[in-house]
């Protein structure tokens, strides 16, 4: 097809894990391997292990899929397993999928940095990658030079950056310190500068791996409105990995869903979403395992285990409606105590808009130290939220150690309409999601 | 528009044009090592300067005074100390930089693609540059002893290029191994230690061939260094010192160290092309996987 731009065919990629006796690849490992093969074959042991020989049979971060036995203590993972889809030009495809599925790995191999095992990738056009902020950039160098670094690191050829420099320095407004190692810089400007070299850019094919989950929200603001720059105004294409289901949902207008390797799901992004958060966001009761949530953030530990959604009368319920005053219940397994507990509860809108926050250090009242296992509830009061869906994210954390455990979008709950609330008109949430109460009287006849 | 094809084993044919493809991120990376190197010290380029000044008068104190070893062609002492150090501290120190390079630079490995070769390749040129700088040490010595050079200085490009290929091969290997072995970041300074006594850096090659016989030198002439250093010496060293008496024994004597021993020579270039092309196939062999076990 001529509007295909990427072709991924049959695409397979394998990494053999070492097991625990083996994985230390240290040279004193191998010397000894090597040194007591002759022996161990003369006396009928079994053999060398050839895998410590075998360039790929080291991997130190095994992400995957469902392991299978092989021969001398090591063990293939099949990182990626036939993997088939195209891309369009101008498509902004959201990839997704839990940790581990093969997210990374397949705009690995799409940016080139590892082969495939098998099968086949074409690319028409220039691939470049929108790193992590930063990556390439040099303290001791200051910001004209770091311009040039990246730039080049990225991809640009120095012809290229020149005829962009100005551009790229206003947009990152750090002229006055263009002169400064970037070790002085503030974050902020040092965010700045990066993210401008980055969005100068111009490949025919952009990958973006969770850079939106570093930076402030006006970071990721730009970068979602340069991602849609990109691919509307300049007919780029964009594959994008996020754990952010509504920024999937706004920016894409395909999703591929990734499960143990290989496509599960692929469409409209809704959909995609739909059938990946299905079952651990869905409850018919309101109840909602939360112990091995796809949407927990990358570097939480699993301290929440169950949320609870009841109404007045201490029942879960999955449908909610707007006079009603609700509980969230949440239970938690702690390994070590929590001295100075902070626990928040957020309501978004479904396009990932939050409408409201809960939390614990917002009160007078405070969480006393938390330990083992046990049930926190919150009291939210009156819903009076208009009707519709609408998610909950869930965090909990601890003044000294920082936000331990957090879920975004953690449960999806609907709003029904009553006839309880004062009129029996419908309230919907298109005429703002927060229903208050209004009262009206005349004045003059 | 160019169409890229991914799949296993196609890295390898387009090897050679995308390492001329990336020769501008080549560059942007030497010279950021370069500038970072001259930027983080406060000295700077005094560094390049004193490491191999201050060996080179341990050694010419020991070597040529306490233990009263021969120089080579008249030259004095020290002369010939540094005409022999200015390589050697430029391979040790390509050695020691390039088999870290990779490592070091495990964040931009992992995330975008690039001919690997052109990291390790990329800090070769920053000992290149203290090579440079530490020239205008042994300037100053020439000018210090009244020795000058005759037109032989001009091989000393040539034999820069020699040098280069003879830190490269090496180079390639222990980066490589580093990559998968940590241990070699341990190893590494020690062989360099061990390499400045083996190779003829304090003393002459004469000295070594006069007492080993021919046969067994040609042994140590597998030191790739013999051939490198041997020619810096033959390039610098044949120079008229105004200011030593000079008798027709001595200069008779002179001349017959000056010459060139070839067949120590050729083992040893022979040596440097070998190994160069087992680092250059061992590296590639393991940059594939670079990303997956750095």
């Amino acid at each position: 097809m001529s509007g295909s731009i990427i072709t991924v065919e049959n695409l397979s990629k394998r990494y053999t894990i070492q097991h625990q006796l083996n994985r230390n690849e240290g040279f004193r490992h191998v010397l000894q391997e090597k040194v007591t093969a002759p022996f161990r074959a003369l006396f009928g042991k079994n053999g060398s292990n050839d895998h410590s020989a075998n360039p790929q049979s080291a991997i130190r971060n095994p992400q995957l899929a469902a392991p299978k036995q092989s021969k001398g203590g090591s063990e293939d993972f099949w990182a990626l397993k036939d993997v088939t889809f195209e891309v369009k030009q101008g498509d902004v495809v959201g990839i997704i999928g839990r940790n581990g599925a093969g997210k990374s790995t397949l705009l690995k191999i799409l940016s080139r940095i590892t082969e495939p095992t098998e099968g086949r990738v074409r690319l028409r056009g220039r691939v470049a990658s929108l790193l992590e902020v930063g990556t390439g950039f040099h303290p001791e160098l200051t910001g004209r030079e770091n311009i040039f670094l990246n730039g080049s690191i990225l991809g640009m050829s120095k012809a290229e950056i020149r005829k962009k420099f100005d551009e790229i320095v206003a947009f990152s407004e750090v002229e006055k310190f263009l002169d400064t190692p970037v070790k002085r810089y503030s974050s902020g400007m040092y965010v700045r500068l990066a993210f401008a070299v980055a969005a100068h850019l111009e490949p025919e094919i952009l990958i973006v791996d969770e850079v939106l989950a570093v930076g402030d929200a006006e970071f990721q603001k730009k970068c979602l409105g340069k991602m849609q720059d990109v691919s509307q105004k300049q007919g780029r294409t964009v594959l994008f990995v996020s754990h952010s289901m509504s920024a999937i949902s706004a920016l894409c207008n395909r999703a591929i869903l990734l499960k143990k390797g290989s496509i599960g799901v692929t469409g409209e992004p809704t959909e995609v979403v739909g059938a990946y958060l299905g079952d651990a966001c869905i409850s018919e009761n309101g109840e909602f395992d939360l112990s091995k949530h796809p949407l927990r953030s990358k570097d939480s530990s699993p301290i929440l285990k169950k949320m609870r959604l009841c109404n007045a009368d201490g029942k879960p319920r999955s449908e909610l409606f707007p006079d009603w005053v609700c509980y969230v219940e949440l239970e938690y397994e702690l390994k070590e105590p929590l001295r100075l507990p902070r626990v928040a509860i957020a309501i978004e809108n479904f396009q990932g808009a939050r409408l409201m926050t809960f939390a614990s250090y917002f009160q007078d009242k405070k969480i006393p130290e938390l330990s083992g296992q046990g049930k926190i509830r919150c009291l939210l009061g009156k819903l009076a939220l208009g009707a519709g869906r609408y998610m909950l994210s869930v965090s909990i954390g601890d003044k000294q150690q920082g936000m331990l455990d957090s879920i975004d979008n953690a449960a999806w709950f609907n709003v029904n309409w009553n006839n309880n609330f004062k009129s029996g008109e419908p309230y919907y949430q298109v005429y703002g999601p927060i229903l208050r109460d209004s009262e009206w009287e005349v004045l003059m006849k | 528009m160019t169409e890229l094809v991914l799949e296993p084993g196609r890295a390898e044919k387009n090897y050679w044009r995308d390492l001329w493809r990336y020769r501008e991120l080549f560059m942007m990376l030497a010279w950021r090592d370069v500038a970072v190197r001259y930027k983080q010290t406060v000295a700077g380029a005094a560094w390049a300067v004193v490491q191999p000044l201050l060996n080179m008068l341990i050694m010419t104190f020991i070597f040529g005074k306490v233990a009263g070893l021969p120089s080579q062609g008249g030259a004095p002492y020290a002369i010939m100390v540094f005409a022999a150090m200015l390589p050697w501290q430029f391979f040790s120190n390509a050695l020691s930089n390039s088999s870290q390079s990779v490592v070091n630079n495990a964040g931009l490995i992992s995330k975008i693609y690039f001919p690997r070769m052109i990291v390790p390749a990329g800090s070769i040129i920053v000992s290149l540059v203290d090579f440079l700088v530490a020239c205008s040490i042994l300037a100053g010595l020439m000018v210090w002893y009244r020795f000058w050079p005759t037109w032989r200085i001009v091989a000393l490009p040539p034999l820069m290029v020699l040098a280069v290929a003879a830190a490269m091969g090496p180079g390639l290997i222990l980066t490589a191994l580093t990559v998968r072995y940590r241990d070699f970041r341990i190893l590494i300074p020690f062989v360099v230690q061990f390499g400045m006594y083996v190779s003829p850096v304090a003393y002459s090659s004469a000295v070594i061939r006069h007492k080993l016989g021919d046969s067994l030198f040609l042994i140590y002439s597998l030191n790739p260094m013999v051939a490198v250093i041997d020619g810096f010496r033959w390039a610098i060293l044949c120079g008229h010192p105004s200011h030593l008496p000079q008798t027709a024994t001595q200069l008779q004597q002179a001349a017959a160290n000056q010459a060139l021993y070839w067949p120590g020579l050729a083992v040893s270039l022979g040596f440097i092309v070998i190994l160069l092309a087992l680092g250059i196939y061992y590296f590639r062999k393991t940059e594939r996987v670079f990303a997956d076990i750095i």
